[in-house]
């Protein structure tokens, strides 16, 4: 069992028990985390599942793809950690990753 | 809390939704209602013995056995047990929007306080002679795939009917596998309900690289054969041989309980922007509901998995007591081979086209369309960069100087209009 911690933009805490490997993306709607969307179910098409690692866990998820990148970079809210959390698999190795959502998902 | 807010919350415990359909809308509504607030009962009645799952793999990854269908699942089982969501497997036959019940095909009835009609759409059927033989398929669900799936040991010519994008994914699908692929299209070109010509060439050009023969402004009168398929019979008397025969022309939207119930239906099942049925505490969305659409001035009824979500977080919304509506830039996407096409916003009613990279070569390009100067829409091959900024130049209705938009080397950041009056959230890039 891992904990991924979810804060949403306003502040508001989700803490997301799980033992799946999957993507970020997955975990966060199939724990009805709101403000990832995940729309297009992971092809990196819709862009509504962006999220900022934290900086003492961006190390560890590591950069993103040169798509991402192209998604990414037209945000008003990207930065330096932004990623599509569907391009981010978490292993339950990666117990206590925290992950900041954006106001918008674009 | 006022009086009316207490009952609403009390509402909201004791009744029960009823969901009609078990797709992308309704997996959607199950997490929206349950964010939404809504903590009574959520039953989803689905035909499929399954939980809803992911369509657009179907004619890519799972055609391929790439994918099973537990990795395709929208929501995991886990999901619906958490969120208290009841699933069952069961034909609607009817609805009685007066009594408030659904009639399910054995003849059971169930009440309900709140129902959602996420009915979806069929593929509309090639009536010819010959259309029931075996080896001929049309491509909806999960079990058509399956029955593709074991014709393909022994397929060796294939024939998709139709060009449009569920063909021309199968036919990308087909050619990974080896199969000879031909594409039949009535129209001069493909994908021309839906693109530019530019945008047609391009694909044209990538599908007879790859290996399919191309048969454009084409009539079939017959499919032949000896129990199996064995050819396509055209208009003009020619014969092409074929073992499997795909279908994709479309899509008809399954408006018929409805309609029977007295519920207003124009197309699809008529919604307003909220996603309100004409018929009291009815909701519809996805495929089969026709929304009017403030950019185009005109009801229109999308196909498309962002629709089907957009308009579920409308009917969660509207259902839990809160107006939220549909009104999200439409936006599509389309797999094959490597070209990942997102397209932004709908083309209809364009004046004229920007380009971005060259139709004649490559494997990538933009494709921008504008109406009086401000772009309304953008098909991006593998450019998602574009697609993005299109997504934020359309909601801008930005008019982009066209010389700077065509050129490659501009930062297209730099085209859009970033004053915090007309930019949709503070800008802290």
């Amino acid at each position: 069992m891992a904990t991924v911690t979810f804060v949403e933009h306003d502040g508001t805490v989700h803490q997301v028990d799980h033992d799946e490997d999957g993507s970020l993306m997955e975990i966060a709607t199939n724990h009805a985390v709101p403000g990832i969307e995940g729309d297009c179910g992971g092809e990196a098409a819709c862009g509504t599942c962006h999220v900022i690692v934290t900086d003492e866990w961006a190390g560890t998820v590591g950069p993103r793809t040169g798509r991402e990148q192209q998604m990414l970079e037209m945000s008003p809210e990207c930065e330096a950690n932004s990623r599509l959390a569907c391009q981010v698999a978490v292993s339950s190795a990666m117990d206590g990753l925290k992950v900041r959502l954006p106001e918008f998902q674009m | 809390m006022s009086p009316g807010e207490r009952s609403a919350a009390a509402a909201m415990n004791s009744s029960r939704v009823v969901i009609v359909g078990a797709g992308h809308a309704s997996a959607q509504l199950c997490a929206s209602l349950r964010q939404e607030g809504w903590a009574g009962e959520i039953l989803l009645i689905g035909d499929e013995p399954c939980l809803p799952y992911q369509r657009p793999p179907l004619s890519k990854t799972f055609l391929a056995g790439e994918s099973a269908l537990d990795e395709l699942l929208i929501r995991k089982p886990d999901f619906y047990d958490k969120q208290a969501i009841t699933l069952r497997c069961a034909r609607v036959r009817s609805l009685d929007p007066e009594a408030r019940e659904i009639r399910l095909g054995h003849g059971e009835t169930l009440a309900y306080d709140k129902l959602v009609l996420c009915l979806g759409a069929r593929p509309r059927r090639l009536v010819l002679p010959g259309a029931e033989l075996a080896g001929v398929h049309h491509l909806r669900d999960a079990a058509d795939i399956e029955a593709i799936r074991a014709d393909l040991p022994a397929a060796r010519r294939a024939v998709i009917v139709g060009g449009g994008y569920i063909g021309l994914e199968t036919a990308a699908s087909l050619r990974n596998l080896g199969v000879a692929v031909t594409v039949l299209e009535a129209a001069d070109r493909v994908l021309q309900r839906v693109t530019a010509p530019e945008v047609s060439t391009f694909y044209e050009r990538v599908h007879r690289e790859e290996g399919v023969e191309l048969r454009l402004g084409v009539g079939i009168t017959a499919l032949e054969g000896d129990g199996r398929v064995s050819g396509v019979r055209l208009a003009d008397g020619d014969l092409v041989a074929a073992d499997l025969v795909i279908v994709g022309i479309g899509v008809v939207p399954n408006v018929e309980i409805a309609d029977r119930a007295g519920v207003s239906v124009e197309d699809g099942i008529v919604i307003d922007s909220c996603g309100r049925t004409s018929a009291p505490d009815i909701y519809a969305a996805g495929d089969c509901a026709s929304y009017f659409d403030r950019r185009q001035g005109r009801r229109l009824r999308l196909e498309s998995v962002p629709n089907a979500v957009e308009q579920a977080k409308s009917v969660a919304a509207a259902i839990c007591g809160r107006e939220k509506e549909i009104a999200a830039l439409p936006w599509f996407w389309s797999d094959q081979y490597d070209l990942k096409l997102q397209i932004a916003g709908l083309s209809t009613g364009y004046e004229e086209v920007v380009l971005r990279g060259d139709p004649a070569t490559g494997r990538d390009l933009a494709c921008f369309y504008l109406a009086r100067g401000r772009i309304i829409a953008a098909d991006c091959v593998n450019r998602p960069h574009e697609f993005m900024f299109s997504k934020r130049a359309i909601a801008q209705e930005l008019a982009p100087d066209k010389e700077l938009l065509t050129d490659l080397t501009t930062d297209l950041r730099s085209l859009l209009d970033r004053s915090p009056s007309r930019a949709p959230r503070a800008d802290r890039s």
